[in-house]
């Protein structure tokens, strides 16, 4: 009866995949859509440039936690370069329905997240590396 | 003879009833159907009501008849229009008892009301650990611009905590107020809960403790009778735009004297009597705090809509939706059962009402009802620490006015029950 409620989005609502959390994650990041309370954070284990692990937590609306779960299944074992470069009409066409301005938020907040913990990781990475290169004290303020 | 005798008592005491079928036909807005085909079924008046052909005609005759600018030209089209936006604030002062209408100062909403005041006021008056006292059931508009005078000024925000049953804790009230705020401001009606608040009651406490009152009457002026004059406060501020007026309108009550003692908000033309390079008289009030070329035709069309109201009579609006909001009450949890429902009884409120559905997020909700020409509001309403007092992400919330009838609470009903059908399959 309803366009954007098909089966397979209310599956991914009902049981997302990658719904969990990682025990080390190399990168992570917390996002939120203010306007609704989606709240959702990725977590990701990348390895040699390749998310090799990824897992989400979070409520939300039943696009944005289809989203989540069909997005997470898609990124894993890509390059981090690859995810990088996914945009968001990637993630519609992953939820292959019509998403009205209104609910884009709510859609396009798992690649918003993933983009957030990408950023922050290599951040990390250049902090770590700027912080090994410079003093030696190995006291870590974090 | 007996019978004319209990009709005359009963008349004195209960209020005409309202025909809102009859209402109906005044809204041009509701005989429109959606993309679907469906009629608009409009349940989102808290957030903006619709607008009367009264008021569409008032913004509109002076945008063809008389579009000019107020209080400046000498010709008939500018007389006109003076005469109209100056008739438009004594029908807003008319709507809240306002002792006369140079107390009514026209803003574009209760939000720059209460920004004007702040600015105004809050900033003269509020000194380093002065406190000012609010509740946490306050629109973000009641709450932010507060902030923001607390850390200029280095005082303290303290907040009257809300029941489960969503009705505000006047014990803590009265113990908070020993710490002799300078102010205190709350919501007259909360746009989530729908509480109507016991605000002679407070406006007492206030004032015996020493404080200034405002009160934020965006939900309560479109729905009941409110008279500023018995209530006390020193502050009312309240929306054209919730009240069947345009948007873009709105107006804020103060006492003269407060009025006459506060510096302008904001600077320009119209608030001044004489430039000078160096300096200027202020105006007289109200034109003290209306620089700049207003929005004259929202401003004449909140002048229909005062009318409109009053004609229909506050007393009428308020007991229709009461019995709205007792029947919404009444049939949501019987007809789409695990609803959930926020505030207190329907006896203690306006008409809102806020509900979740358990499982579904209320995004969702509002989304599968649009396709039956249903209009939900879906999120935090702005009221984000009131749903954090509820361990609440969002809400969906819907909220009557004089045209709303029965059979649209049942169709929302109806559309809960085929929403939680779409998720259980
Ligand atoms: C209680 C309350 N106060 C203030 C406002 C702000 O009204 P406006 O956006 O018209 O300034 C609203 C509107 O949502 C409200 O419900």
């Amino acid at each position: 009866m309803d366009d954007l409620y098909r089966d397979y989005i209310l599956e991914h609502y009902r049981r997302p995949h990658n719904f969990g959390v990682l025990e080390a994650p190399t990168a992570s990041y917390e996002g939120s859509n203010p306007l609704c309370g989606d709240r959702i954070t990725m977590m990701l284990g990348i390895a040699d440039g390749v998310v090799r692990e990824v897992a989400f937590t979070g409520r939300g609306c039943a696009i944005s936690q289809a989203s989540a779960s069909l997005l997470t299944d898609e990124i894993k074992g890509k390059t981090v370069e690859e995810v990088e470069r996914m945009t968001p009409d990637d993630v519609l066409d992953l939820l292959g329905i019509d998403i009205s301005p209104a609910r884009l938020k709510c859609a396009l907040l798992s690649l918003d997240t993933v983009a957030h913990a990408l950023a922050d990781d290599t951040e990390e990475k250049a902090e770590e590396k700027a912080e090994a290169d410079g003093s030696a004290s190995g006291a870590q303020s974090h | 003879m007996a019978d004319l005798a209990t009709t005359q008592r009963k008349d004195q005491t209960e209020p005409a009833r309202l025909d809102p079928y009859q209402i109906r036909a005044d809204f041009p807005i509701l005989a429109t159907v959606n993309r679907f085909g469906k009629p608009l079924i409009y349940l989102d008046s808290a957030a903006t009501s619709l607008k009367p052909q009264a008021v569409i005609e008032a913004v509109d005759g002076y945008n063809r008849e008389y579009s000019s600018n107020i209080h400046r030209g000498i010709y008939e089209l500018a007389e006109r229009a003076t005469g109209a936006y100056e008739a438009a604030r004594a029908k807003t002062a008319r709507l809240i008892n306002a002792p006369e209408p140079a107390e009514i100062v026209f803003v574009r909403n209760a939000t720059e009301a209460i920004n004007l005041v702040a600015y105004s006021w809050g900033r003269h008056h509020i000194g380093r650990g002065d406190s000012i006292v609010l509740t946490e059931m306050e629109h973000h508009a009641n709450l932010v611009p507060w902030q923001l005078v607390v850390q200029e000024k280095d005082g303290d925000l303290e907040f009257v905590p809300v029941t489960d049953d969503g009705l505000l804790q006047l014990d803590v009230y009265e113990v908070l107020l020993h710490l002799r705020p300078k102010l205190v401001a709350f919501t007259h009606v909360s746009n989530m809960l729908g509480t109507v608040n016991p605000v002679r009651e407070m406006v007492e406490m206030a004032h015996a403790a020493g404080a200034l009152v405002l009160i934020d009457g965006a939900q309560a002026v479109p729905h009941a009778p409110v008279d500023v004059q018995e209530l006390g406060a020193d502050f009312y501020v309240f929306s054209g735009h919730k009240m069947l007026g345009p948007t873009g309108s709105g107006a804020l009550w103060a006492r003269r004297g407060l009025l006459e003692a506060m510096p302008p908000f904001m600077a320009g033309g119209d608030m001044i009597r004489e430039v000078h390079l160096r300096r200027s008289d202020w105006n007289e009030i109200p034109y003290k705090f209306e620089a700049g070329t207003p929005d004259i035709s929202a401003q004449i069309g909140m002048g229909a809509a005062a009318e409109y109201l009053m004609a229909l009579g506050m007393e009428s609006v308020r007991a229709h939706e009461r019995e709205l909001t007792r029947y919404a009450m009444e049939v949501l949890p019987r007809e789409v059962p695990g609803i959930e429902l926020y505030g207190p009884a329907a006896e203690l409120r306006g008409g809102v009402v806020s509900f979740n559905l358990p499982g579904i997020h209320p995004h969702d909700v509002a989304q599968i009802l649009d396709r039956s020409g249903i209009c939900l509001r879906a999120g935090h309403h702005c009221t984000m620490p009131l749903h954090e007092r509820f361990d609440l992400a969002a809400t969906a919330r819907a909220s009557f006015n004089v045209y709303t009838v029965p059979e649209e609470i049942d169709a929302l009903a109806a559309g809960l029950r085929d929403v939680v059908r779409i998720f259980d399959r």
